[in-house]
């Protein structure tokens, strides 16, 4: 569906990226892993238009596009869930799946629709939450992730890109968040998660891309590889 | 509708739960409210008599007005330091034009409203622009409007408004009972017909609600309220038209925060700035609004004043009456960090207040007390919002 190939970018003296390439498919979830400082973020950036690169290009369908800002990558449905989910703690779920794009008549909310909607929404992923009308700060940390996540996809994308989703939750919250991603593969979505963690990125992805230096340092079909030639690719050891 | 997502009814048992959790609510305030009306008509009978109860609703109006504006900026964790000093040189610049002018009071209550909006514009540009601490752009609007408060005062220090003109007439007008009872009826059904009208529109929906009785339960304790007020101030000269300006700004404010995509904002930027602007929300803009909302606030809280003094001198906007503005709203429940509190804050916290200066008053106790008191019932409050913010798990 989304595909970068050739992709640049010099901060200073710091090479960030050295012409690297990500492919994502409609329906696949691609974990993107490397060691610190291995481009994963600027690749993503790049993609979601936060930063724009030196060099590469970017195709969607095929066709080359250019994404110059966040607005950019969201109209060509392109979502991103930052890894500190951007979530206004005082307002309730409703509020933050809805922030920005409130649905309204003329300026007057309508909070009907709009909690229809997030009730459907979080049915159809299969998100537990007891009362929606509550402010996010009393929800738990996997809900709160599973909020973000459903929030990214009330503009109907096409891809969902995730930082580090399971960074700070527990064991049964991880289970819960990565059941969630099975689901947005079910809805035919790409999936792109960037992920230190290789047991939740050997449970929820179809493929590994792995980032080193700069440069790809590998690509793996999840299911058919061994965990110790990831961490080997990811460390250098191969090489 | 799967069981998971059904919503509770709110029952005690959601309500203690929610407590538990810091979210509070307004029973902090009423129950204080109670406590004060039973201490102080324990110790002095006139408490509660329809004179002082009608005049502590003319005393709440100018304090509570500019609270309200003062709740503008709090809900985005900001604060507005310069509305006392606003309130009183937008009254002077109405009184100026209109003695010594001679503009129609429409015109230069219209000016006054003006000039308010301009000065938070000034502030709301400082803030964003300049990316100055509002603290410290409202500390020099705080010393620079009362200076010039005092410059266009300087010869003679006291204008006086004809005291049978418009302007002092708006603190001397009471509603006859018919109207009083109409807006009561109307307080009333209005409200009532639009919760079960939403609540129809919500079952329709497949939207859980509130239950029935529960709704009705809360449109009848409104109307007791209500009731209960027009009696006993019909009792004394009626209801002033004071008290139906301020309420009327309260609701209209309360409206806007809470069904519009600007008061919706507004708790998004108090909460999460970053996020706001990350989900497209335009910030600056946002937060210029709100000072502008709130010095315009402060004008009109400063033409009641002037209305009720039938003057304009140094000492308007002056002395407590910024201070007391700011406490009304954090006792009201409107949290110093940004991002919670309500339009209704600003009626329950001024009332609280007024209660207790009227009160101690009553009891002819020095106004070395009051502070202490009301100083003592705002930390309270404060204390109250600081563990509410803590209780909320992260």
């Amino acid at each position: 569906m989304l595909s970068a190939t050739g992709i640049s970018k010099r901060y200073g003296a710091v090479q960030a990226l050295d012409g690297a390439s990500l492919t994502l498919r409609a329906g696949e979830v691609t974990a993107l892993m490397g060691d610190n400082g291995a481009g994963k973020s600027t690749l993503v950036k790049a993609i979601s238009g936060v930063v724009v690169p030196d060099e590469g290009a970017i195709t969607i369908d095929g066709a080359n596009v250019r994404i110059g800002t966040p607005h950019d990558a969201q109209a060509l449905g392109v979502s991103t869930v930052y890894q500190d989910l951007a979530l206004c703690e005082n307002l309730d779920v409703v509020a933050n799946l809805f922030l920005g794009t409130e649905r309204r008549r003329a300026t007057v909310l309508r909070h009907i629709v709009m909690e229809r909607a997030t009730r459907d929404l979080l049915e159809q992923l299969d998100v537990r939450i007891r009362d929606i009308r509550v402010p996010v700060a009393m929800l738990s940390g996997g809900q709160r992730q599973s909020v973000a996540i459903a929030r990214a996809l009330i503009g109907e994308p096409r891809l969902v890109i995730l930082d580090e989703p399971t960074a700070a939750l527990g064991v049964e919250q991880t289970a819960q968040v990565l059941a969630l991603i099975g689901r947005l593969r079910e809805r035919g979505l790409a999936v792109l998660v960037i992920s230190h963690n290789l047991a939740d990125v050997r449970k929820v992805s179809d493929r590994v891309v792995v980032l080193r230096l700069g440069r790809n340092a590998g690509e793996f079909d999840t299911a058919a590889t061994a965990q110790e030639e990831i961490v080997a690719a990811i460390t250098g050891a191969a090489r | 509708m799967t069981g998971t997502l059904a919503r509770k009814p709110y029952t005690p048992k959601v309500a203690v739960e929610r407590l538990r959790q810091g979210d509070v609510g307004a029973w902090p305030v009423v129950g204080g409210l109670v406590a004060i009306a039973i201490v102080f008509s324990a110790l002095n009978d006139r408490f509660l008599a329809p004179e002082n109860l009608t005049n502590l609703a003319l005393q709440m109006a100018a304090t509570g007005t500019i609270s309200l504006g003062i709740i503008m900026v709090l809900l985005l964790g900001e604060i507005d330091l310069s509305a006392g000093s606003v309130s009183g040189l937008c009254a002077t610049i109405m009184t100026i034009v209109h003695v010594k002018q001679g503009w129609s009071p429409p015109a230069a209550i219209l000016l006054a409203l003006a000039a308010g909006a301009g000065i938070g514009l000034v502030h709301g540009v400082m803030f964003t622009k300049l990316r100055m601490p509002s603290f410290v752009v409202t500390l020099a609007g705080l010393m620079g409007w009362l200076g010039l408060l005092l410059y266009l005062l300087r010869q003679g220090g006291t204008i006086n408004l004809p005291f049978t003109g418009f302007i002092s007439g708006l603190s001397d007008t009471w509603l006859p009972p018919w109207l009083s009872w109409a807006l009561v009826a109307a307080l009333v059904l209005v409200p009532g017909g639009a919760a079960v009208f939403t609540r129809r529109l919500r079952l329709a929906a497949g939207l859980p609600v509130t239950p029935l009785w529960w709704l009705l339960t809360r449109i009848a304790g409104l109307a007791v309220l209500l009731v209960a007020g027009v009696l006993v101030m019909s009792a004394d000269r009626g209801v002033p038209l004071l008290l139906i300006i301020f309420g009327a700004l309260v609701v209209a404010f309360d409206l806007v925060l809470r069904h519009t995509t600007f008061g919706r904002h507004v708790y998004a930027v108090g909460g999460n700035a970053e996020a706001a602007r990350r989900a497209g929300i335009n910030v600056t803009r946002i937060r210029i609004l709100a000072f502008t909302l709130a010095s315009t606030l402060a004008a009109a809280g400063g033409i009641l004043a002037a209305s009720r003094l039938s003057a304009v001198n140094q000492q308007s906007g002056g002395s407590d009456i910024l201070l007391m503005a700011i406490a009304a709203a954090v006792i009201g429940g409107t949290s110093l960090f940004g991002g919670r509190g309500r339009a209704y804050d600003a009626l329950l916290g001024v009332l609280v207040i007024q209660s207790i200066t009227s009160g101690m008053y009553l009891l002819s106790v020095d106004s070395s007390v009051r502070f202490m008191v009301t100083a003592a019932v705002l930390a309270l409050a404060v204390a109250i919002d600081s563990l509410a913010r803590r209780g909320a798990p992260r």
